[in-house]
């Protein structure tokens, strides 16, 4: 009871708040609480309500973003860490690489990839893949360094291969990992995709929010925001709905 | 709570549920080690040790910690190389014919949380390419022999200490393997569990002889379970004494412990061990 009433309760007083904030005045002048630049969460609601159809059609596209960047991200970062765990070689070779590619501004590499990739799909994607297949690696790749060798000794006199070890000890040992490194990655997928968008797109909730916020559309670029917290904090739920279904022993 | 108490009934004849390899009886001594110097970068961990196993019996190394009993044994299994020196295991000397021969019990029982008891036991099989549902029928008419029956399905949490051994024994007795190489199976129990599953052990081992390596800091263990014990110097680690048990073991553990012959040769293994230490 106490656990989800709680939560509900904090929003609740922030919302009352920032509700009531205008009104008060002293408060209002300090913050210059004008609804230009602040909206009020009556306001926001509205628009929310208002401009569905085009918060839910540009929220696909963001949303077809964010997730096939995500299945890119785990698809190069489960393979750099097996690689990396494989192979002496290769991690001496690429980890301060992996390490270096994420100090890269993305309003470094975005105006690149827009000119490789156009003004599609494909320069968001390499933005989301870069930006979360960094958590995903790096923790799986940890996951995978924790195995217990003596787990592994046991294992090589019960005349298992290096594949076999990798399969039925590896892999479930950095499971709990590699789930922890999706849910960081799901949390950044949302703001590379709109950060993707910024570079140069015709739509998604990243565009939308330049435009609102070009003309003083701010209920409309504060609904924006909201949708895409939303999707966010659903993307992780599933995530943690996921490891819970299939880390069953822990 | 306690379902690990009771023997086992009818541990006798479980060697026929699993395929064995040849025997090693041909071979002459199932594990020979002649003139091993074996160190650890500069560290000399074992210096000249020579012994000799007949097939079918059980060798108990003890010895102060850290003399390198476990490393001898990892060397015996072919899990390393001998620095000088060489190891047969049924007349192969490279690692990975030893390897191939030596079924590994590992001081924690190291069951994996992800499988159920059953695919546990069965991962010898498994890795061998056995199909699941061959494999857990192969261990599961063990599982009913070794007092497991009904939990084949438990996953390793939900076993008690001695369960979790049990299984972890049967993991590497289903390997079919003709030497048996256990590096303190049961240092990681309570006393009371400990006791019972040396007896279990012994009965296990009764019924159906093997070739075994038991590395133990414990001299009442290995006298206990073991043919013949040897006793480890400090390292580098060479052999003090070897000393023959007290035969033929007898089923009762408290009596067997007791016995005037067994006290006796445990207080020679005790000072053979104190000479050692030195």
């Amino acid at each position: 009871m106490k656990r989800r009433l709680l939560p509900v309760l904090s929003i609740a007083v922030l919302i009352g708040a920032w509700q009531l904030a205008p009104s008060s005045g002293a408060l209002a002048d300090l913050l210059n609480l004008e609804s230009f630049l602040v909206p009020s969460p009556a306001e926001i609601a509205e628009s929310l309500w208002q401009s569905r159809s085009l918060l839910a059609e540009n929220t696909w596209v963001t949303l077809r973003e964010m997730l096939l960047g995500l299945g890119c991200a785990i698809v190069v970062g489960l393979a750099f860490a097996v690689a990396l765990h494989l192979s002496e070689t290769l991690r001496l070779a690429f980890y301060p690489l992996i390490v270096a590619s994420q100090t890269i501004p993305i309003i470094v590499i975005a105006p690149i990839l827009v000119v490789w990739f156009g003004y599609g799909i494909g320069p968001k994607l390499a933005i989301v893949a870069l930006l979360c297949f960094f958590p995903i690696a790096l923790n799986t790749f940890d996951g995978l360094r924790s195995v217990d060798p003596e787990a592994t000794k046991m294992m090589r006199t019960l005349d298992a291969s290096r594949a076999q070890i990798l399969w039925r000890v590896d892999a479930p040992t950095s499971l709990p990992y590699f789930f922890s490194g999706t849910r960081i990655a799901v949390a950044f997928a949302a703001i590379a995709a709109v950060f993707g968008e910024w570079a140069g797109s015709d739509s998604g909730l990243g565009h939308l929010m330049l435009q609102d916020n070009a003309q003083l559309e701010t209920a409309r670029l504060f609904a924006a925001v909201l949708v895409l917290s939303a999707i966010a904090i659903a993307l992780v739920g599933l995530v943690a709905l996921a490891e819970r279904r299939v880390v069953t022993w822990r | 709570m306690r379902q690990d108490t009771k023997m086992p009934a009818g541990t006798e004849g479980f060697a026929t549920a699993v395929a064995l390899p040849a025997s090693v009886e041909s071979a002459g001594a199932a594990v020979a080690i002649r003139g091993l110097r074996h160190s650890y970068g500069e560290l000399l961990t074992i210096d000249e040790l020579e012994l000799e196993l007949a097939p079918h019996r059980v060798l108990g190394l003890v010895g102060p910690s850290g003399c390198g009993k476990s490393t001898l044994l990892e060397l015996i299994a072919g899990l390393q190389d001998p620095s000088l020196g060489e190891i047969q295991v049924a007349g192969a000397a490279d690692a990975g014919s030893r390897l191939a021969h030596c079924a590994f019990m590992p001081q924690r029982d190291l069951l994996l949380p992800w499988l159920s008891a059953i695919d546990n036991a069965a991962l010898a099989l498994r890795n061998r390419g056995v199909r699941r549902g061959e494999a857990r029928r192969q261990a599961g008419r063990l599982f009913e022999r070794f007092g497991l029956a009904g939990f084949e399905r438990a996953r390793p949490a939900e076993l008690s200490g001695g369960m979790r051994q049990r299984v972890a024994f049967l993991r590497t007795l289903i390997a079919g393997k003709p030497v048996l190489a256990l590096d303190e199976p049961f240092a990681s129990l309570d006393a009371i569990t400990r006791a019972e599953m040396q007896q279990w052990l012994a009965g296990a081992l009764l019924a159906d002889p093997r070739t075994a390596v038991l590395v133990s800091h414990d001299i009442e263990e290995a006298l206990y379970l073991c043919d013949s014990v040897a006793v480890l110097s400090a390292r580098p680690a060479r052999i003090v004494e070897q000393l023959s048990a007290p035969a033929p073991r007898a089923a009762d553990r408290d009596e067997a412990v007791t016995d005037p012959a067994f006290v006796a040769v445990r207080e020679r293994a005790m000072q053979a061990l104190r000479d050692g230490a030195g």
